[in-house]
């Protein structure tokens, strides 16, 4: 039974996960970029909560919704002016407005740490025979296979997927058949805002103290996960983000007291599987991936 | 109508593409030398040479892929020498690659309908016109298959597919035909009169199959280490003596002619 609330605990965690992990995949479709800024979309939605906790519940998820995705598209806005810059450039760019971000949440709220106090009920646990299941796991898994689902079909189903996919595939060459740039990227940073925004819903519920590094810690493995999967396809990437969730409190639950170690052993891992398929565990051929 | 210019081909005037004494250096090696070349629409024009004689640089050129060192390009007697090639693919210049540039994990049909949608046609309409371009083609029958899994020859017409669902006024085809047998080569000449006589493109037509050029150019355009060797009919371009050595001549002696 004990191994069974961890699959069904990792499910919920490698749902959160893959969620991030879509969002960094599609960006890097359509930019070859990898955002590290990602983390920080998710902190400032995760303190907009520390800001609302006097308005009512659902304007208070409206609120952190804006606000993840006002901070991607502002991301994207202002990578612009480097937009014909090296990769590289952009990369460390990315990093800039990350730590940037983190230095002014640490000005304006101290690395103390705050409470959400946001739907702190799906804390409380369901039992079924002898597992007991937190609401918020249940949930993660619900809303993580719905969105991802959804982001599914408007890809694979809507012209404007259909161009976004294309622009994955080879950005120059959708570019000259008519795809406009600038709409795919900042459909891009939408997106990956969005499920964002459904993650820190998710995350401020089962860990109730935001610090400045709050989406840092979140999206950091997220992006491990996608260069674990694989990040030139938003399938393996996205599944790739799952897994690290997933192996992460599988591991967590075989190591028991040795828990401490358990972040140095998921990246030992890491480097094994990078070691041997450099393209990702999940990807089919040796696609030149964008170094980081 | 009147125009002195619409004396040869239909040509109208304004609707042209047309490089003007261009220039391109790489390192200081030539690949195109004060190069002039007109492309109108209603007709199709071969551009043969050497390899290495400048063909594909001097489509880079006309295409935005690629800027020349000097000279001029101009499209409706507009200058666009410095335009990137997504801004000239919108006023209606599509083309082909050597490699396909195809997206591998679209399906054929997807590959054909994104790039109708890029052109601001509607879903639906965009989905109709694919299976309509896939049918002229030959490949309605694989219309679902993923573009990765298709054998070179239909990788080949689906480049070309893909460039016509654009509708472009100048369509400059880098080897189409190559890798095609013989039975598709002829296939594909009348693809390429549709192009011009139902889309009312202009077509540059990069081929090494000299039969295919003769048969369906309107005018031929030869190029040799970056100059312009001759240009005229086919028939003038047959008879042309300087061409037979330069190139049909050459091309025999190295008996890799596949025409």
């Amino acid at each position: 039974m004990d191994a069974l609330q961890a699959i069904i605990d990792g499910v919920a965690l490698g749902s959160i996960y893959a969620l991030v992990a879509m969002g960094i995949t599609l960006i890097f479709g359509v930019m070859r970029l990898i955002n590290f800024a990602q983390g920080e979309t998710i902190t400032a939605g995760a303190y907009s909560f520390v800001v609302t906790t006097e308005l009512p519940l659902v304007l208070r998820i409206v609120v952190m919704f804006a606000t993840v995705i006002a901070f991607s598209l502002a991301i994207e806005l202002g990578l612009r002016p480097l937009r014909n810059a090296t990769p590289a450039a952009l990369l460390v760019t990315t990093f800039a407005f990350s730590f940037l971000l983190q230095s002014v949440f640490l000005l304006v709220w101290s690395s103390q740490g705050d409470n959400p106090l946001v739907l702190s009920k799906l804390n409380e646990a369901l039992s079924v025979g002898d597992l007991k299941i937190r609401w918020v796991t249940l949930a993660s898994i619900g809303v993580g296979s719905l969105l991802l689902v959804a982001t599914a079909l408007f890809l694979n189903r809507t012209s404007l997927g259909l161009q976004m996919r294309a622009a994955a595939h080879d950005f120059r060459t959708a570019r000259i058949l008519g795809v406009r740039a600038n709409r795919v990227i900042m459909l891009a940073f939408l997106i990956a805002g969005i499920l964002s925004a459904a993650a820190t819903l998710m995350l401020v519920v089962q860990r109730p103290l935001v610090t400045p590094t709050f989406g840092f810690s979140v999206a950091i493995p997220a992006l491990v996960g996608v260069v674990v999967g694989g990040m030139d396809r938003i399938v393996t990437g996205t599944m790739g983000g799952f897994l690290i969730g997933f192996v992460t409190v599988i591991l967590g639950n075989y190591l028991e007291s040795g828990r401490v170690f358990l972040t140095s052993v998921v990246f030992a891992l890491v480097i094994v599987v990078l070691v041997l398929r450099p393209n990702g565990v999940l990807s089919r051929q040796n696609a030149t991936v964008e170094r980081v | 109508m009147g125009d002195t210019r619409s004396s040869t081909n239909g040509r109208r005037p304004g609707a042209t593409l047309r490089a003007a004494t261009v220039s391109r250096q790489f390192d200081g090696v030539h690949a195109l030398e004060e190069v002039d070349f007109e492309l109108a629409r209603h007709e199709v024009v071969g551009l043969i040479g050497p390899n290495g004689a400048g063909k594909t640089t001097l489509v880079n050129v006309l295409t935005g892929f690629d800027f020349p060192t000097s000279g001029r390009v101009e499209l409706d007697d507009e200058d666009i020498t410095a335009w990137p090639a997504h801004r000239r693919a919108r006023r209606g210049l599509s083309r082909t690659f050597q490699q396909g540039h195809l997206f591998p994990g679209l399906t054929v049909q997807e590959n054909v309908e994104v790039t109708a949608l890029g052109v601001g046609t509607g879903a639906v309409e965009a989905r109709r016109r694919a299976d309509e371009l896939l049918s002229l083609l030959g490949l309605a029958d694989q219309a679902f298959r993923p573009a990765s899994l298709l054998p070179h020859g239909d990788a080949r017409k689906l480049g070309v597919a893909r460039a016509l669902a654009m509708r472009p006024a100048f369509m400059l085809m880098d080897e189409p035909a190559a890798g095609l047998h013989e039975g598709e080569v002829a296939e594909f000449a009348d693809v390429v009169r549709h192009v011009r006589d139902e889309q009312e493109a202009g077509v540059v037509l990069i081929d090494h199959n000299i039969g295919l050029i003769l048969d369906v150019c309107d005018r031929i355009h030869v190029l040799d280490e970056g100059r312009t060797l001759a240009e005229g009919t086919p028939a003038e371009i047959r008879a042309n003596e300087a061409v037979s050595v330069a190139y049909l001549g050459r091309r025999r002696g190295a008996g890799g002619s596949a025409t």
